[in-house]
């Protein structure tokens, strides 16, 4: 519950990034390199030239600790780190959360379909699971998210703008079918087997019906118990992605990318790259914890493993 | 040529603990030792002919000769060309098309094999069998490189470059007169190597030279070591003087980070890489006497689509130059210590540069800021506002900062924009094609030779525009016919009068800024940092650092 509790206080947080960044002032998409904040009654630059020795190069504000004026301190474009890191929370939970929607309507049809059915279709479904999942996830990720981010998607009707969030959503919902077709087809095929579902069988109840009214609600706990966890997952693949510049896109801002920004700086000011590394931990953990409660709560004997054997 | 490609510099800054030049006398005293350089990575082939890169056209300064070299000086005295493995600058025919060099004797390989007039024509016949880079482009007009081109292998350069071994001559004929033939001849893609050499890159194998060391061993995926070639006698210390280490070993394979923490602990003498931008002001202050920071003629700039919208109007590029802001670009590189702001092509110092400045607050010689009011008119009156703008640039820090500023500009101004960051690798060669519909991108020129051509020519000339191909240089696709013919006539003209020449690349320079194909942002200077131990620091004006002129001991 209190892992519950922390990751409602990390949303409405984010949730709060439009608000936050109202109040204090700051757009955290513009470059203010030239701005200057007031700290106690004196002008401070967000920027700060050296001016000793050889006078090279330039540091960013560090944390004020002073809530809605720069508390984590300043980027490299002079923008508001904590109001980033609410807005940069927003989209990686926004994305992760979608991603685990996708995920599981995907994982769940393929694992749906191809135990029950079986036969050829368990075959053909399951032979193409195998091939996604013979990938590495991350390598599957990164070279996706080449493929798609310069030009973005367009096929028929349907176009994905490069910078949309959708891109990064349908990757990584994409990427974790088989991890949650798997198990889900592995449940089904036992189910297939039970006596209401012969039952229904011999009376002649068309496949689609046993399948939504019989077979989908006995693995609902599965899928509630698969939440929480694929977002972690999803969480930690969206970072990964934007670190390396192919998720969220600039001026945009997830943890990942601020990372990416505080790398830069992790020298001079370790707090842009520390923030959002501490979020994204803080987050994962949470709903980690919360998932194995969750599975512990709904079905203590379930052995939903994720990731291979 | 591009970022990483070879540059050149006009006159170092700082010279800590630059010294008098090389002599007998410091060659007693300061001879030996291991020199220790750091890299992130290899930089490719070993092949001299092909190489196309920064990193080792400076290594091949000390292990390769030409018949002519860029003089192995300080600074600007680095622009100068001299007599190398010829004996003295070529003989000119009066129609400027035949050039005679008379080969110094008693020149050996590093193998120990003499260097004949036979070496010199297989050298230039190798040129267009390994397909070097710069054959069609440096070399295209030498007789006969038509035939070689069109079939490499084949290659004789007949009438073009011809050897008579009696006399010890070489004459090389071109097709017509080129102002720049002389300094084509002194680029790293035209030294002189084996007549056995195989006629393939040799990739990492290094091949035997002239010159004062020898690649002893060479991994691309842990270092280099170069030692001294047993078979050198220095013969011209402008064009190839002895070095003072026994030894260079190059390491590849840290980060910057560790290079710079490496060099401040004494376990390296000098990183290739630039250092971080986040550990400059402690360089700058704590190790300021082992910080060198050199001005470029080099070129950072935003190529603007002439053929896409918005940028095929006139108006709408004029409105991007006159909205961003030079000095933040330059802030954003790293502070005025490590770049200059720039309105033009050609840089400052360079042959044809006058100031000119027309997109700014009080348009004249200087950048004076900008003016945000007139570039939202400009775009009004484009009627291209509102409309989308991709900015592409490459996934590195300087360039992802300088992309989100510009995506800042480009939404202040009126269009919806959006910055991609791209892999370093693939960048380059994604905005030059045409099919990858790139409306605007930053990127960055450093100098062949010290010639406004290399600029405005290759840059904006129209035969620089292919449609569809990745090696398509004339980024921003500008074809104006009346400069083109313009940059004609200035290169014709530098035959025969080379400061009427420059005055006609001024006026192009001028007219291209005009038009506004690109947004100039700013000059960078080099930052080299060294050891505490290494001195006789000298910075080329063509080849950066020279790296065997500096000792350890």
């Amino acid at each position: 519950m209190a892992a519950l509790i922390l990751f409602l206080l990390i949303v409405a947080a984010c949730l709060s990034a439009p608000l936050y960044a109202r109040w204090a002032g700051v757009d955290p998409f513009t470059s203010t390199l030239d701005a200057v904040i007031q700290i106690d009654g004196q002008d401070v630059p967000v920027m700060e030239q050296s001016t000793e020795g050889l006078g090279l190069g330039y540091t960013p504000l560090g944390p004020t600790w002073r809530l809605g004026n720069y508390f984590l301190g300043a980027d490299n474009q002079g923008r508001d780190v904590m109001a980033r890191l609410l807005y940069g929370g927003l989209n990686s939970l926004l994305i992760s959360a979608a991603a685990t929607v996708l995920t599981l309507i995907l994982g769940t049809s393929a694992g749906l379909v191809a135990g029950y059915f079986g036969g050829v279709t368990d075959t053909v479904l399951s032979r193409f699971l195998d091939i996604l999942w013979a990938f590495p996830i991350y390598l599957l990720a990164i070279s996706l998210s080449i493929v798609t981010i310069a030009q973005g998607i367009s096929i028929g009707p349907i176009t994905i703008e490069s910078g949309s969030l959708w891109l990064p959503v349908i990757i990584i919902g994409i990427v974790y079918v088989p991890y949650v077709a798997r198990p889900i087809r592995g449940q089904v095929l036992s189910l297939r087997n039970s006596e209401f579902v012969l039952a229904a069988i011999n009376l002649g109840v068309p496949g689609h019906r046993i399948l939504w009214r019989d077979i989908l609600p006995n693995i609902t706990t599965t899928l509630i118990v698969f939440v929480p966890l694929m977002m972690a997952l999803n969480m930690l693949t969206e970072s990964a992605l934007s670190f390396l510049s192919i998720g969220v896109q600039p001026p945009d801002a997830s943890w990942g990318t601020i990372i990416q920004d505080g790398q830069a700086l992790l020298y001079t000011r370790p707090i842009v790259a520390l923030a959002p590394g501490i979020a994204i931990a803080i987050s994962v953990m949470a709903l980690n914890v919360f998932g194995d409660g969750l599975r512990d709560a709904l079905d203590p004997r379930s052995k939903v493993r994720l990731g291979r054997d | 040529m591009k970022k990483i490609l070879l540059a050149a510099v006009a006159a170092s800054v700082f010279t800590w603990a630059g010294q008098a030049p090389a002599s007998a006398e410091y060659l007693k005293e300061h001879r030996g030792g291991t020199m220790r350089l750091l890299a992130r990575s290899a930089a490719g082939t070993l092949d001299p002919h092909i190489n196309y890169t920064l990193q080792y056209w400076q290594i091949f300064q000390p292990l390769y000769d030409g018949l002519v070299a860029f003089r192995k000086a300080d600074g600007k005295d680095g622009f100068k060309i001299v007599a190398d493995l010829a004996e003295d600058m070529p003989q000119v025919s009066d129609d400027g098309k035949t050039f005679t060099f008379k080969l110094r004797k008693d020149i050996k390989f590093a193998n120990g094999q003499d260097v004949t007039v036979k070496d010199v024509v297989a050298s230039f016949q190798r040129i267009f069998k390994v397909s070097g880079p710069t054959s069609g482009t440096f070399y295209s007009g030498i007789v006969g490189a038509d035939k070689c081109l069109a079939d490499t292998k084949s290659c004789t350069l007949e009438g073009g470059v011809t050897g008579d071994e009696a006399a010890g001559t070489v004459t090389i004929k071109i097709t017509k007169p080129d102002a720049e033939f002389i300094d084509k001849l002194a680029m790293p893609h035209a030294v002189i190597l084996p007549a056995g050499t195989p006629t393939e890159d040799v990739g990492s194998n290094p091949i035997p030279g002239t010159g004062a060391y020898m690649i002893s061993a060479y991994d691309p995926n842990k270092g280099m070591t170069m030692v001294r070639n047993p078979h050198f006698k220095q013969w011209s210390e402008e064009a190839q003087p002895d070095g003072y280490p026994d030894v260079v070993q190059y390491d590849f394979g840290l980060t910057e980070e560790a290079a710079v923490t490496a060099i401040q602990k004494g376990e390296a003498d000098w990183m290739f890489d630039q250092p971080p931008t986040d550990r400059l002001v402690e360089l700058g202050t704590k190790y300021m006497d082992q910080v060198h920071i050199s001005p470029l003629t080099a070129w950072w700039y935003a190529p603007l689509n002439t053929r896409l919208a918005p940028f095929d109007n006139e108006k709408a590029r004029q409105a991007v130059a006159y909205a961003v802001d030079r000095n933040t670009l330059v802030n954003l590189f790293g502070g005025k210590v490590l770049a200059s702001p720039v309105c033009q092509v050609l840089p400052p110092d360079f042959p044809g540069h006058v100031d000119y400045c027309p997109f700014t607050k009080n348009p004249g010689a200087k950048w004076s800021g900008t003016d945000v009011e007139k570039a939202k008119q400009l775009v009004e009156e484009s009627g291209t506002k509102g409309q989308k703008v991709t900015v592409i640039v490459e996934d590195t820090a300087v360039s992802r900062a300088i992309g989100v500023y510009l995506q800042s500009v480009l939404t202040t101004i009126g269009y919806q924009a959006d910055v991609k960051p791209i892999s370093p690798n693939l960048q380059f060669t994604y905005i030059q094609n045409t099919n990858n519909k790139v409306q605007m991108s930053v990127s960055q020129w450093y100098q062949d030779y010290p010639a406004a051509s290399n600029f405005l020519n290759i840059l904006f000339g129209c035969d620089s525009f292919r449609e569809g191909s990745d090696a398509s240089v004339n980024i921003s696709g500008f074809c104006d016919k009346d400069i083109d013919a313009k940059m004609k006539q200035a290169m014709d003209l530098g035959v025969t009068d080379q400061e009427a020449a420059n005055k006609l690349w001024a006026e192009v320079d001028k007219e291209v800024t005009d038009k506004a194909g690109a947004v100039a942002l700013f000059t960078p200077k080099h930052v080299d940092f060294v050891s505490k131990r290494l001195g006789n620091f000298k910075f080329n004006a063509q080849f950066y650092w020279i790296v065997t002129q500096a000792w350890v001991q």
